[in-house]
């Protein structure tokens, strides 16, 4: 087997054998970015050298018998995480030659688990978007395409679109990725890989470029609900540096995908049948729920009544949150700086800010000043936190009936690079089955489970209680047993 | 009779509140490990939380939250055991973050009080309506540079108690009254230096004025007054021009306005319509605030006792309430005092600190917690006196040589041989001698000239250096012209 072929768990397998090593895992991995990475635009940093530095000191703690759970591993890191030494830019032009002295919590603890990152990976703009068609970077392309029309080139999903198109493309073993409304899963369904959203608070959120910090949670994306939870295993924990970051234990996240569902409950939500969903998504959640009760699972409808409110409510605090956590961009102490010889400081805001922001991050900013404004504030902003406490309330009663929920991933499968750009509605409705676990703090995993008539993957989510990961990886890990999901994008080393 | 300004349509009332910021005393700031420290090199104190760098997130430091419950219960106000941060948005360039973080719709502590007295006697309770934490922000340097601005950091972050008062005051001397007296209870609590002059202190002071009886007017804010003279002028300023624009036929309008020290004047900052919307809303890297009942219950147990309490307790010992309100103003003095009475006499103690001690801290320029005679020597000096070991005019001296010296009482009164003559003998030769050599005084005496008597104690008291006993030296003298 091509080592680029191999999952996390198979290349871990394969250095504990002896049978390779961290530099030749490094080098066929550095191989395959250099030749596809023109063309997917996965990667905006390749640290090559600093990979293969890393690499040989893996290889000689290995020898030296103090090899860590993820020794010798060569994985991706997205730009959103600040990295020592290395630039980070969030996607933004803002953050320009922006070099961080500090390294976030959860690379930090993917280091010391004896991970190699092979660079930095491309996302939508301050984490905002999804399709990946926001960075300054230009925009990442899906690996897969669409068995009629193979020349129309796919969006990867966003905004973590660059970790999922290098795993797909086996340009990495696995990657982190931040979801604040659906970046891990979606991209992961559109890329025909898993990924998991944890509960808020498991991962922390120190040294990760904030969108909104009441939503943002790191985790990983890869090719199996395995190599997901091995990698979750490693990046989450409590800290310190994190006040929102949760102080309970990190089980053994890999050993629950072995788990049997029997006698499970899984909570099918009659809201999430919505009107105009794309009959072969229908069909494949139905088919999910079918291979669960094969395994000894029950299914049981549910309801989660103010599902409907989900996307405008996010719609609102994440804005809110991200008008204010985007202030620190003035150009005053890094990154970009715009001024002229007569620019005085507002001056100096406006066309820093001006130059440095796109587009969706300005009318983020723009909507989420708006609904925090006095005389809006009451009505927009406040009227959504209370929505949001009964989202979160519609979960807690569901969890009295179920034990994890089963919906479809994303609404459709990945769309062209050129559709849907006109109408931003439209983008955020790419969301529409993700959000919910944002808004109450939830885990959610999604799973590769099949294909569409064009041949495109299309994924399940499966949503648990908080800090019940566990549960969502058997749930998971069932439903990948089932799916047997084996096809290949065309682009892939 | 209460405060007024004599306007040309009669006396007008002001009606006067304060929103002081008190900076918190702790090593490191409310939401980061960073240094707090006053005066240390630009920019030299700077963690990237406090730099606003991409990712940095803020984890509340215990110590300070500590501070503000210490503080609340000084106020005796409700400690509310849930409190929130919400964020207030605006742009500047010492702003880092883009936002402060700060306590806008639940604050740690609630209602209290103050008690000032006033110059006459009279005394009154100022309201508090709320203390809560925030940060501070960094410093604008406008002067280092002719075109450019400089922004120091060091302050960025820093632990602000905002303490704001019900409007409860009437008159510059009440507004100076509380912000002296709130002064003094920080500082006895420890929860801020109260050093006026390096910021650690400031006032935003509201006035209005009114006819009386009337309900409130409209009221001006008068940003950064940062001495109890300032926001005394401050308020008498404002309330002439208030009065002046209403008497004028013109309405008072809400704005911000800064006091002119030079000029003793307010003038405009910025009027309501520029005010910033700051956007307030929950901090969303911080979860609120939850405070268990015990620990606060722990805090109480440990507060230190507070200038009305232990003013009672000195004039309890025999204290005049004057000397008591003197040493209790600043809680260094009433450490010294403390020290030098403890075991001892304390009408005595206090005379000896509220007089020569006091007078030679002013005549040296020297300061309580710096001063020319220590505690326990001015202690030792008194336990002198009190053995009869040296007279209490013997001991000014002997005091004034401890200055001098820095010696200890005993060892200069054995050096210089000042001990006092308590032996009868001496004694009686001494007033022998002295009525032997005056013998026609002697005589006038006898004759019924009784003044004379305070003649030959003091010619004794010459002819021993000062140094005889006086009760003995007047019982001998009666004794031998008997």
């Amino acid at each position: 087997m091509r080592p680029t072929d191999l999952t996390l768990k198979g290349a871990l397998d394969a250095l504990n054998a002896g049978e390779t090593t961290s530099v030749a895992l490094t080098e066929a991995f550095l191989e395959a970015i250099a030749r596809l990475n023109p063309r997917l635009n996965a990667f905006v940093t390749v640290t090559a050298e600093k990979a293969l530095e890393a690499a040989k000191a893996s290889d000689a703690r290995r020898a030296a018998g103090q090899a860590g759970p993820l020794e010798g591993a060569p994985i991706a890191i997205k730009d959103l995480f600040c990295t020592a030494g290395v630039q980070t830019t969030a996607g933004s032009r803002i953050l320009g030659g922006f070099v961080p002295p500090y390294e976030s919590t959860v690379t930090a603890n993917l280091l010391r688990d004896g991970a190699v990152f092979l660079g930095k990976v491309n996302m939508d703009e301050f984490a905002m978007g999804s399709s990946n068609t926001t960075s300054a970077s230009g925009p990442v392309e899906n690996p897969w395409s669409r068995a009629n029309n193979p020349d129309t080139r796919l969006v990867p999903g966003g905004s973590s679109g660059g970790s999922a198109a290098a795993v797909a493309a086996r340009l990495a073993l696995g990657a982190t990725a931040t979801d604040t409304g659906g970046s891990i899963r979606q991209p992961a369904a559109f890329c025909g890989i898993a990924g998991i959203k944890p509960t808020y608070g498991r991962c922390s959120r120190f040294g990760i470029v904030a969108f909104a910090s009441s939503l943002d949670q790191a985790g990983p994306v890869a090719r199996t609900v395995e190599d997901c939870a091995i990698l979750l295993k490693s990046m989450a924990g409590f800290d310190p540096k994190d006040a929102t970051s949760a102080d309970v234990p990190v089980p053994d996240f890999a050993a629950a995908c072995g788990r049997s569902v029997k006698g499970l409950r899984i909570g099918v939500p009659k809201e999430y049948r919505l009107d105009g969903l794309a009959p072969e998504i229908g069909a494949l959640w139905e088919q999910g729920l079918q291979w669960l009760r094969d395994q000894g699972a029950e299914t049981v409808e549910i309801s989660l009544p103010h599902t409907k409110y989900a996307l405008p409510t996010y719609y609102i605090v994440a804005p809110a949150e991200a008008s204010s956590n985007l202030a620190r961009y003035d150009g005053v102490r890094f990154g970009l700086r715009k001024t002229e010889a007569s620019s005085d400081l507002r001056d100096l805001y406006e066309r820093t800010r001006a130059a440095g922001f796109g587009q969706e991050v300005r009318r983020r900013i723009m909507i989420g000043t708006y609904v925090l404004s006095a005389g809006y504030y009451d009505a927009y902003y406040l009227k959504a936190q209370k929505v949001r406490a009964l989202i979160r309330r519609d979960f807690e009663q569901a969890w009295g009936k179920v034990d994890a929920i089963v919906t479809p991933a994303t609404p459709t499968a990945a769309f062209g690079m050129d559709e849907r750009q006109d109408d931003p509605v439209t983008m955020y409705l790419n969301d529409v089955f993700t959000v919910t676990a944002n808004l109450a703090g939830l885990p959610g995993l999604a799973v590769p489970a099949g294909l569409d008539p064009q041949g495109l993957p299309l994924g399940l989510q499966v949503i648990g209680k908080p800090f019940d990961e566990e549960t969502c990886f058997s749930v998971g890990a069932a439903l990948e047993r089932a799916a047997n999901f084996t096809a290949l994008p065309g682009i892939r080393a | 009779m209460s405060y007024t300004i004599e306007g040309s349509t009669g006396p007008w009332e002001l009606v006067i509140g304060l929103e002081v910021h008190a900076q918190v005393i702790s090593k490191s700031k409310l939401f980061s490990g960073a240094a707090t420290e006053f005066g240390a090199e630009p920019n030299s104190q700077v963690s990237f939380i406090d730099a606003g760098f991409p990712g940095m997130l803020p984890v509340i430091n215990r110590e300070c939250v500590a501070q503000a419950v210490r503080t609340g219960l000084g106020l005796k106000a409700e400690i509310n055991l849930w409190s929130r941060f919400d964020r207030k948005n605006y742009f500047y360039a010492d702003l880092p973050q883009g936002y402060q973080i700060s306590q806008y719709a639940h604050p740690i502590v609630g209602k209290g009080e103050v008690e000032i007295e006033l110059a006459d006697g009279t005394r009154k309770t100022v309201g508090i309506t709320r203390l809560h934490l925030e940060q501070d922000a960094g410093k604008s340097l406008h002067d280092q540079h002719p075109t450019k601005s400089y922004i120091d950091l060091n302050r960025s972050g820093v632990a602000l108690m905002e303490i704001v008062s019900e409007p409860d005051m009437r008159s510059p001397e009440e507004a100076g009254a509380y912000l002296s007296k709130l002064r003094q209870i920080l500082r006895y609590l420890g929860t801020c230096d109260g050093n006026m002059d390096e910021g650690s202190m400031r006032a935003d002071v509201n006035v209005s004025v009114r006819k009386p009886g009337e309900g409130y007017r409209t009221r001006c804010e008068v940003k950064n007054v940062n001495s109890v003279k300032f926001v005394m002028q401050a308020v008498e300023a404002e309330a002439r021009r208030q009065i002046e624009v209403w008497e004028s036929g013109g309405t008072v309008e809400q704005e911000t306005r800064l006091f002119d020290t030079q000029r003793g004047l307010t003038r405009s900052m910025r009027s309501k319509e520029d005010a910033h919307d700051y956007r307030y809303f929950p901090e969303p890297d911080l979860p609120p605030l939850v405070l268990e009942k015990d620990w606060v219950e722990q805090i109480k147990a440990t507060l230190p006792e507070l200038p009305d309490a232990r003013r009672a307790r000195y004039v309890a010992m025999g204290l005049t309430p004057y000397d008591a309100h003197v040493l209790t103003l600043e809680k260094e003095t009433a450490a010294f005092f403390e020290t030098v009475a403890k075991g001892r006499d304390a009408k005595m103690a206090a005379n000896w600190v509220t007089g020569d001690f006091f007078a030679a801290l002013n005549r040296l320029k020297r300061d309580i917690t710096d001063p020319p005679v220590t505690a326990e020597n001015l202690g030792k000096l008194l336990d002198l006196i009190a053995d009869n070991t040296i007279s209490g005019k013997i001991a000014k001296d002997v005091f004034e040589i401890m200055i001098e010296t820095g010696k200890a009482p005993g060892e200069i009164v054995e050096e210089r041989g000042l001990k006092q003559v308590t032996d009868t003998g001496a004694i009686e030769k001494a007033v022998a001698d002295v009525l032997a050599k005056n013998a026609d005084k002697v005589a006038e005496y006898k004759a019924g000239k009784d003044k004379l008597f305070g003649f030959f104690v003091g010619q004794t008291m010459k002819a021993m250096q000062g140094k005889g006993n006086p009760a003995l030296v007047n019982e001998v003298v009666k004794k031998l012209l008997g």
